[in-house]
């Protein structure tokens, strides 16, 4: 097994990695790898065990079990000056008494380098990160954005071989994430790093990384590209988690999921007769005045108008609620309150399993009623 | 006038009474202070300069003057040594560390300022006196601790462990460890984030304690009393002086050297606020 | 193929915790750990908590044998009787005047704010020796005001009312600073509310302030009371040390221990070290309750 993974280049491997905290177990069989020159982003709610990960890589948390990884070489047990990888902090975590220069230049000066070179290798970081003319201020005089500009030359002036970002958007406002979003996905197009970025942002996550690990509660739920984890969600979690959907229960019938008359696809790999629960994506649904066979009659509680598409609550005669999205133009008639008939065209069907997991669906039911 | 039961509430009343009001509050504030702390600094410089100019000029070249400002200057550099350093470590301790018994350290650390300093001086007479747990040891190496120097710096290093950690401690708590965290990333090792980062984060509280345990030491008197012996020119610090200058009715030469001593306090106080300011303002951003 | 669904598990549990770590690393981690903690607790230990075992082991060495003789001593009881009331009177004045700048310094602007604010603290930078000088100055006998004074027959040198003001002058920054942080962290908002509501800045600091200040006035009350049962350095110069009228309890210790009554010494010291403990401890939980969110 071991020869296997010592593929030279794999920048960062994880094995059967786990956290403790006294009683609490953070991170529960961690295992997955990060391609040469991704990004892959370890997605996932507050709690769920990733920036542990993250800072396990690091070296900043001693795992309690497993092991690391990278570019063939076993770091388990490096320092965490020995790994050399560079970390971008939620919070900045600049040097308030250093200038940026100082703060970009840190990890050169740490290593000795002589002055002429850490100078140069200060000024092509600061065009790089577009923040030539802000050598000599001081952290407290920047802005969100340009902080975490600098936090991020700093990290990458040692030239490490792996970058880690653990929420690095969090701290900042709506508009500036965008846009700090987009620059880092030009930054990376154009460096190359091998990046690992933490997230609970499933947007951030599905633009900018090749690869993403969604976790939950200290486990990993499904690993796979941002597709992969939108269409194919391989665990009722994922399937709540990333994008928005609602949730119906039903039962299996000759490989659909049946809800009164109307049946989905999407069940073949579930037992016949098998309650089931049915993930819906708000654009799978159609609605429609005139009444269709097999369709389902629903009424309709509420709808938002969201500039080009609306969102439509409905409600179903056993109570259900089934949220739709639907571009103006397809609206045709439906209002609040008329019935309509409801058309379902696809779905991402798991059994109706233990309480707990019932909990998270009646959480997912009920997100879609915001404005 | 008003229904029984109805709730009164004073009515705001007009603009001028309400200025005589505040400012009232306000003069008796200025009052308080001046009589109780202006009026006495007033005294003693006047004291002092009624000796005459002549008088003040001798006092101060006196031989058991200067070797006792030299005294009490030598401890208060040790003095002043010794708890920053120490200082620094505890507070890091407690400030970062988890351990059973962090409270007990804590309580510890706060104990010298609950306890008088006469206090302080017996416990070192209990310790290195006739009959004390350590007097055996010392006395057969030959080595004076009571009524030497080495005693009185010990009572004042007791007694001025809490300024420094007092002070850092809580800037160390808001300051946090991500700085450090990121340093470490950045190759630094735990000397150089020490020095490069911690302590330039807690550089303010640092002076700042550092001030109080100059101003404390160098006012030290009722520990150093008990543990001196009150040799002349051996044992003597600046503030012993002046009480033997009173005890000896040499009234002059006390009020001179008191008043000497409350100006290098002046001093000290001014870089106290300055260093307490600078502090608040770090604490801010 | 890189899509993977894990089960929930049924897998095992992990290994043992440090199964598979390099025992260097362990030994260097936990070594560095110790090796701070263990610097500050044989500091600590060595310096504070050793000297205290020492005196309280001596004082009480031959049972209540030393704490009876030393309050036999002549002006013994009446030393701690005038050192506690004296103690008292001063935190009560400091309390109501200490809160009052406090406010002041807090709640208005005006010029010489600055001034005031650094005034207050002239007593936690001045040596307490010469406090006692500055008094001595000031009201002595040979002074104007003294003489004045003497001449209506108000004895400040030598008598009570010098160690009174000694002891105000001692404890008026310990109560102002800690009612300061206290007033700066109560919203003004809630002032400004009952304000607007008709009421005037008295009544508005009875029922919306006063309630709020209680436990850091407390404090300050409790740290001045401790203060001012342990002053040595200003009483011994202003008052005389007249037994029975002006000799207050840390004098009164500081006889015994020159007299080579350590234990006597001892017993006594315990007795006022006891009660300003406590007191600080008390403080701590009023004033510890409001600063955890620094922890």
């Amino acid at each position: 097994m071991t020869a296997a993974h010592q593929m030279t280049g794999t920048p960062i491997r994880v094995e059967n990695l786990w956290k403790r905290f006294g009683g609490f177990e953070a991170v529960k069989d961690v295992t997955f790898t990060a391609e040469a020159g991704s990004i892959t982003a370890l997605l996932g709610p507050s709690g769920s065990g990733k920036s542990t990960v993250l800072r396990m890589i690091a070296g900043l948390e001693e795992p309690t079990a497993g092991r690391i990884w990278m570019e063939g070489e076993e770091h388990t047990f490096k320092t965490v000056q020995e790994r050399r990888v560079g970390f971008v902090f939620q919070h900045f975590a600049l040097f308030r008494h250093m200038t940026v220069a100082q703060n970009v230049a840190f990890g050169l000066s740490v290593r000795k380098q002589p002055k002429s070179q850490q100078r140069a290798r200060v000024q092509d970081l600061l065009e790089l990160v577009q923040l030539t003319g802000f050598r000599d201020r001081y952290p407290d005089q920047l802005s969100g954005g340009q902080r975490q500009r600098v936090a991020l030359a700093r990290a990458l002036a040692p030239q490490p071989k792996v970058l880690l970002l653990d929420e690095p958007f969090g701290a900042l406002d709506a508009r500036v994430r965008q846009e700090l979003r987009r620059w880092l996905d030009d930054l990376h197009q154009e460096l190359g790093v091998t990046s690992l970025l933490v997230t609970h942002d499933q947007d951030e996550a599905l633009e900018l990384a090749n690869r993403i690990v969604v976790m939950h509660e200290g486990r990993v739920e499904q690993v796979g590209s941002p597709d992969e984890v939108y269409d194919e969600p391989a665990t009722p979690f994922v399937a709540g988690f990333v994008g928005s959907s609602s949730v119906l229960h039903g039962h299996v019938v000759d490989g659909h999921v049946q809800f009164g008359d109307h049946r989905v696809p999407g069940a073949g790999h579930l037992a016949e007769g098998e309650p089931a629960r049915a993930f819906i994506r708000p654009h799978d649904v159609r609605v429609t005045t005139t009444p269709l066979g097999g369709s389902l009659p629903a009424s309709v509680e509420r709808i938002v108008n969201l500039g080009w598409l609306s969102r439509v609550v409905l409600r179903l005669p056993d109570d259900q609620v089934l949220t739709a999205e639907i571009p103006n133009d397809e609206l045709g008639g439906v209002e609040v309150g008329s019935s309509v008939s409801v058309d379902l065209r696809r779905a991402k069907a798991f059994p109706s399993a233990a309480v707990e997991d019932l909990e998270l669906a009646t959480e997912m039911t009920a997100t879609p009623a915001g404005p | 006038m008003s229904a029984p039961g109805e709730l009164r509430v004073p009515v705001l009343p007009s603009g001028t009474r309400r200025r005589l009001v505040h400012g009232g509050f306000i003069a008796i504030a200025l009052l308080y202070v001046g009589i109780l702390v202006i009026a006495p600094l007033i005294g003693i410089a006047w004291a002092a300069f009624q000796a005459g100019w002549s008088t003040i000029v001798s006092t101060l070249k006196q031989p058991d003057v200067l070797h006792a400002f030299y005294l009490t200057g030598v401890i208060t550099v040790i003095t002043v040594i010794v708890t920053s350093i120490f200082g620094v470590i505890v507070a890091l301790v407690i400030a970062r560390d988890r351990f059973p018994g962090r409270a007990l350290m804590s309580a510890a650390v706060d104990l010298p300022l609950a306890v008088s300093p006469v206090i302080v001086g017996l416990m070192a007479v209990v310790l290195f006196g006739l009959g004390g747990w350590f007097e055996p040891w010392f006395t057969s190496h030959g080595i004076r601790i009571l009524f030497a120097v080495p005693s009185m710096v010990l009572v004042t290093i007791f007694i001025c462990i809490p300024f420094v950690i007092r002070e850092v401690v809580p800037v160390l708590q808001e300051v946090g460890v991500t700085e450090e965290e990121a340093a470490r990333t950045l190759g630094a090792s735990s000397m150089q984030t020490f020095f490069r980062v911690t302590l330039k984060n807690i550089r303010w509280g640092l002076l700042y304690g550092i001030a109080l345990t100059t101003a404390r030491s160098i006012g030290e008197i009722g520990a150093v009393l008990i543990v001196s012996g009150q040799l002349t020119g051996q044992t003597e610090t600046a503030t012993l002086y002046v009480l033997r200058a009173f005890d000896q009715f040499q009234d002059d030469q006390g009020y001179i050297v008191a008043l000497t001593l409350a100006l290098v306090s002046i001093v000290l106080l001014v870089l106290i606020e300055i260093f307490k300011r600078r502090q608040e303002r770090t604490q801010r951003t | 193929m890189s899509t993977q669904t894990l089960e929930r598990p049924a897998a095992p549990p992990p290994a043992p915790p440090g199964a598979g770590r390099r025992p260097s690393v362990a030994i260097r981690s936990a070594l560095a750990r110790w090796g701070l903690r263990g610097t500050a607790l044989v500091y600590l230990g060595l310096i504070v908590a050793l000297p205290t075992v020492a005196v309280i082991t001596r004082g009480f060495q031959d049972g209540l044998q030393s704490l009876r003789d030393a309050l036999n001593a002549p002006g013994a009881r009446e030393a701690i009787v005038l050192t506690l009331v004296l103690a008292a009177v001063t935190a009560i004045i400091n309390v109501i005047f200490g809160t009052l700048i406090a406010y002041v310094l807090v709640r208005y602007e005006f010029p010489g704010r600055a001034w005031l604010s650094t005034i207050v603290d002239i007593p936690f930078a001045i040596p307490t020796l010469v406090t006692g000088v500055m008094l001595r100055a000031l009201y002595g006998p040979n002074s104007v005001i003294g003489g004045f004074l003497e001449g209506h027959g108000i004895h400040v040198i030598f008598a009570q009312l010098g160690i009174l003001l000694a002891l105000l002058f001692v404890t008026l920054p310990l109560v102002v600073r800690t009612v300061q942080p206290v007033l700066l962290e109560i919203d003004e908002a809630e002032e400004e509310a009952a304000r607007v509501l008709g009421a005037t800045r008295w009544y508005t600091f009875r029922r919306v302030v006063l309630p709020k200040l209680r436990s850091g006035i407390a404090a300050g009350g409790l740290l001045a009371f401790a203060r001012a049962i342990g002053e040595f350095g200003a009483v011994v110069i202003v008052s005389g040390n007249i037994i029975g009228k002006t000799l207050t309890a840390p004098v009164l210790i500081f006889q015994l221990a020159s007299q080579f009554q350590p234990n006597q010494a001892a017993a006594v010291a315990t007795l006022l070290f006891a009660i300003s403990f406590v007191l600080v401890l008390v403080t701590e939980r009023l004033v510890g309750a409001r600063n955890k969110d620094a922890v």
